[in-house]
């Protein structure tokens, strides 16, 4: 009987309180529990960590590399979203 | 571990000055305020996109009104931040909408006053947006991660609406003699409501010592008012405004600046639900709320359709 293939599973750690949780790589495991124990012993041997999120590759829905330029146009015309887009006398401070 | 044990880890946590994540234990009283306080800074922003979003049609050039247009959406986004950060507590973001429509849960009274002339855009951006960033700078600080964390991302975002406000209103106030008048009426009537969005003074806010003592909270009201009032006094110099307050002068002995006795009746009464737009703030929400329905409708319909169809999405390679 061949063994079969593990799923695989995105593996996001949280450096420590206080931070977002960081994708850091991938893990195969039968299931959630070995997946997050898996991820624990790969990814956090040296205290990289405090929480571990573990989510199906599978069930992450991704942007398409190739529809990169379309997909984020909308954001790459309009400077005046950004804070030094406006021109402020000299000295006036907490702006 | 017990209720004990968990309550002695929270408590050494926050002495700590450690944040605060959404597994971990913590006091129902903890959780609950900080519910209130997160749900009530959604709906203020998503609510607070109504006095502003009525000149985006009368914006008075092109430029003008794709910024107005960009900061609004800014708003609607801050609104999504904090209720994300507020659903890790436990509470579903259909039920603070419900909470809101029915009165039950509030915004910031601020957002109760009307906005008459373009000037008020201005007003609001450098003014409003000027003390909500006063506001929530510390806040990028507090002891409960996701909220700490939706903050550092707003405030990021609130630094283009302030400093829009600001160019608009030296734009008007160095204009001709009409627009300088309107420019300085606009300051004569946002300035007292823009003091009182600190909340009430210390000796009358009997649940800040309770909120500083978990690390939601920094600074007190009166702390961040003045701060504000001090960073806003050489801005209007420099505007060529005047602040609408006869007892505004620097206090060497304090370093300070001293300023006059704000109107708590009204902030009172404007909490209340009598300021000048209350019920068409709450109408205008509950109407776009129901507007939306048949887009939500149609999105569940059209997502159970391709369930059952077997369709898949790309996975992440
Ligand atoms: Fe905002
Ligand atoms: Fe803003």
């Amino acid at each position: 009987m061949s063994t079969p293939n593990s799923p695989l599973w995105e593996v996001f750690v949280r450096p420590s309180r206080g931070t977002n949780h960081v994708h850091v790589g991938s893990i195969h495991a039968a299931d959630a529990t070995l997946a997050l124990q898996n991820a624990r012993d790969l990814y956090t041997r040296r205290g990289e960590g405090v929480s571990i999120w573990v989510v199906r590759s599978s069930d992450v829905t991704a942007s398409s590399p190739e529809e990169k330029d379309s997909f984020f146009e909308p954001s790459a015309d309009k400077p005046y979203r950004h804070p030094t887009f406006y021109t402020i006398p000299d000295g006036v401070e907490h702006l | 571990m017990d209720t004990d044990q968990q309550q002695v880890a929270f408590d050494a946590l926050i002495a700590s000055d450690g944040r605060v994540e959404p597994r971990d234990w913590m006091p129902e009283g903890y959780r609950k305020t900080l519910i209130r306080q997160i749900a009530q800074h959604a709906h203020s922003e998503i609510i607070g996109m109504q006095p502003e979003g009525n000149w985006i049609t009368r914006a008075p050039s092109l430029r003008r009104k794709a910024i107005l247009l960009a900061k609004v959406q800014d708003e609607a986004g801050h609104g999504l931040y904090l209720y994300s950060a507020a659903e890790t507590l436990g509470m579903s973001r259909e039920e603070m909408l419900d909470l809101l429509h029915a009165g039950r849960q509030r915004y910031s009274s601020i957002f109760n006053y009307p906005t008459p002339t373009w000037a008020d855009v201005a007003a609001i951006g450098w003014l409003v947006d000027g003390a909500a960033i006063t506001n929530q700078v510390p806040l990028t600080r507090c002891s409960y991660g996701p909220y700490a964390r939706a903050m550092i991302r707003i405030c990021k975002e609130e630094s283009f609406h302030q400093r829009q406000g600001f160019e608009s209103q030296l734009q008007l106030s160095n204009g001709t003699p009409e627009q300088h008048a309107m420019a300085q009426d606009a300051i004569d009537r946002w300035w007292w409501p823009s003091l009182m969005m600190f909340g009430p003074p210390d000796d009358d806010s009997p649940n800040s010592a309770q909120s500083t003592a978990w690390g939601i909270k920094r600074f007190s009201n009166d702390e961040l008012r003045q701060r504000f009032v001090d960073i806003c006094v050489p801005q209007a110099q420099t505007l060529g405004l005047t602040l609408p307050d006869p007892d505004l002068c620097w206090n060497a002995e304090r370093g300070h600046y001293d300023y006059g006795v704000i109107d708590w009746t009204e902030f009172q009464q404007v909490l209340k639900g009598n300021g000048p737009c209350n019920r068409q703030r709450i109408a205008t929400r509950r109407q776009a709320h129901s507007d939306g329905a048949w887009v939500r409708e149609a999105a569940a319909a059209y997502a159970a359709k391709k369930q059952a169809a077997g369709a898949t999405v790309p996975v992440a390679a």
